[in-house]
């Protein structure tokens, strides 16, 4: 096992990494920006040190500056947590070439599974069920139309190096794409530095099901059963669980199977997951895969009472894993909410400084979070301040156990999206298990016009 | 005269006006950047821009004037 690691982020998740990094005997060295000298991550680290101005592109971002930091501090890998450098194949190419290990896959295979058109095309090729689409990028707006018009509308107009919902319109018919095409392709130039479009059939009222898979350097894969994370809002997620309420033992077995075979069609290592849309009648499309540890991975950790953080060090260190499929366990049911600084009704954000954090206790519920009662929330990273997770040994205990913590959590100085979530899991919808991506929209308390917003 | 201000602490992302534009209630003059999003900011009322306060890059803090108008 390794000796030393750098933790290359920020907030709970880099407190995440170096906690469990401590249970194993390894120093952490941790990183910060001029913006997050006060931050938990930095007070946990064994070490820690300063890489720049608050911006990320001048810290967090910045591949020479974290090499530079990697050598001063003898460390033998990097843990890249998510977001940030974590798919980022030159960063893992350059890690490589310094002679340190980048916990995670190759930069080969992050950066073919960072195009959604190069992942789709490997995914067919797989046999791994892909949303029927086009497998090129598009010229231009009319050969969308002719692709579309094949496919059948609606259709999805997405950018392949997309995410977070930019660069991605619904349209129903050939006007829509006329109209959408110029803007999305512009949004994905200015956001990723690359316009390529594509489109695929637009499932209607899809849940979001995806499967957490750990690969070994040896050939052994196995999956880790699914999360539920279909209550998004802006296309991200705020509430993740384990197991799915929705789908049935065959799928849940068709899917991991799946996944296993995509992630080895790749020759994947290290922990990934494979994002899967599955439609009413229990159907799944390959989606996208995350060559990364996941923000929700919480969850799967409570009902496998596995450590994923530890499992993808034993894995970069070169180990194999010493459990079979047949031996990952599944037990009981946990539920993660994220935490935002933002306004609950309009999802503005909400910088500013904590007055008060009080911590609900009770059983079953685990906090990740890097921020404490006076903690300063800066306008420069996401909004995401913590995560609450909540086991039960049912669904129904879980939604129980996390209302009442959800009561007891106390923030002030900044608002928080919790009164959103409390009306979420106590929604008749959500108990039922109707989670679908469309569960805000069709559920919550309208938007106000943002334009309004003070 | 009156004034634009920030609703939030963030970067000026774009600016959407020039001096001497005439503006309604409502419409968008800067985009901030804040916590990974954009924040639009409108204009509160009719008028011709007069002033702007800050240049794209900028940081502002809540309550900080970025446009003039009159």
């Amino acid at each position: 096992m390794f000796k030393r690691v750098l933790i290359a982020n920020r907030g709970e998740i880099a407190a995440r990494i170096i906690r469990t990094c401590k249970a194993l005997g390894i120093h952490t060295i941790g990183v910060y920006s001029e913006a997050d000298a006060d931050a938990p991550h930095v007070k946990i680290a064994d070490e820690a040190h300063l890489i720049g101005s608050p911006r990320v592109a001048e810290s967090y971002l910045n591949i020479d500056k974290l090499l530079q930091v990697a050598e001063v501090s003898k460390s033998e890998a990097i843990h890249p947590g998510y977001g940030l450098l974590s798919e980022n194949a030159e960063f893992a190419r350059r890690c490589e070439e310094a002679g340190l290990i980048f916990i995670g896959p190759t930069p080969e295979v992050i950066s073919k599974m960072g195009s959604k058109i190069e992942s789709r095309k490997a995914m067919e090729e797989a046999g791994v069920p892909v949303v029927p689409g086009i497998t090129y990028p598009l010229a231009d707006a009319d050969e969308a139309v002719e692709a579309a018009d094949r496919i059948g509308y609606p259709v999805m107009l997405k950018a392949s190096a997309g995410g977070g919902g930019i660069g991605m319109q619904v349209v129903h018919n050939g006007e829509e794409i006329l109209k959408a095409f110029a803007g999305n392709q512009k949004r994905a130039t200015d956001f990723f530095g690359d316009g390529a479009m594509y489109i695929e059939k637009y499932v209607e009222n899809p849940r979001h099901i995806e499967i957490q898979i750990l690969a070994d350097g040896f050939g052994n894969t196995v999956y880790l059963w699914e999360r539920e994370c279909s209550i998004q809002r802006r296309h991200q997620k705020v509430v993740e669980e384990a197991p799915s309420p929705f789908i049935t033992e065959v799928t849940r077995k068709k899917m991991g199977e799946a996944a296993v075979k995509a992630a080895a069609s790749i020759g994947y290592k290290n922990a990934g997951t494979i994002e899967f849309l599955v439609d009413d009648q229990q159907n799944f499309y390959f989606l996208e895969m995350n060559t990364r540890l996941q923000v929700e991975h919480p969850v799967t950790e409570e009902i496998t009472g596995l450590d994923l953080v530890e499992q993808q060090l034993k894995i970069a260190a070169g180990e194999a894993l010493t459990f079979s499929q047949a031996e990952v366990k599944r037990d009981g049911h946990a539920i993660e909410v994220r935490i935002y600084a933002e306004d609950p009704k309009t999802y503005f954000p909400s910088p500013g400084t904590i007055t008060k954090l009080a911590l609900p206790n009770g059983l079953g519920v685990r906090h990740e979070l890097a921020i404490h009662g006076q903690s300063v929330v800066t306008p420069f990273y996401d909004p995401m301040i913590a995560k609450l997770v909540v086991k039960g040994s049912d669904r129904d205990e879980a939604i129980e156990r996390l209302q009442g913590a959800l009561a007891d959590y106390q923030i002030e100085g900044i608002k928080t999206n919790i009164p959103m979530l409390q009306e979420v899991i106590s929604h008749p919808a959500f108990r039922s298990g109707d989670t679908t991506t469309n569960f805000v929209a069709k559920y919550l308390t309208p938007l106000k016009k943002a334009n309004n917003l003070k | 005269m009156s004034e634009v201000v920030a609703s939030m602490a963030g970067s000026v992302w774009k600016i959407l006006v020039q001096p001497g534009d005439q503006v309604e209630e409502g419409q968008d003059v800067v985009i901030l950047e804040s916590m990974k999003m954009e924040i639009p900011i409108a204009a509160e009322f009719n008028g011709t821009v007069k002033e702007i306060k800050v240049n794209e890059g900028d940081f502002v803090n809540e309550g900080d004037v970025i446009v003039e108008v009159e």
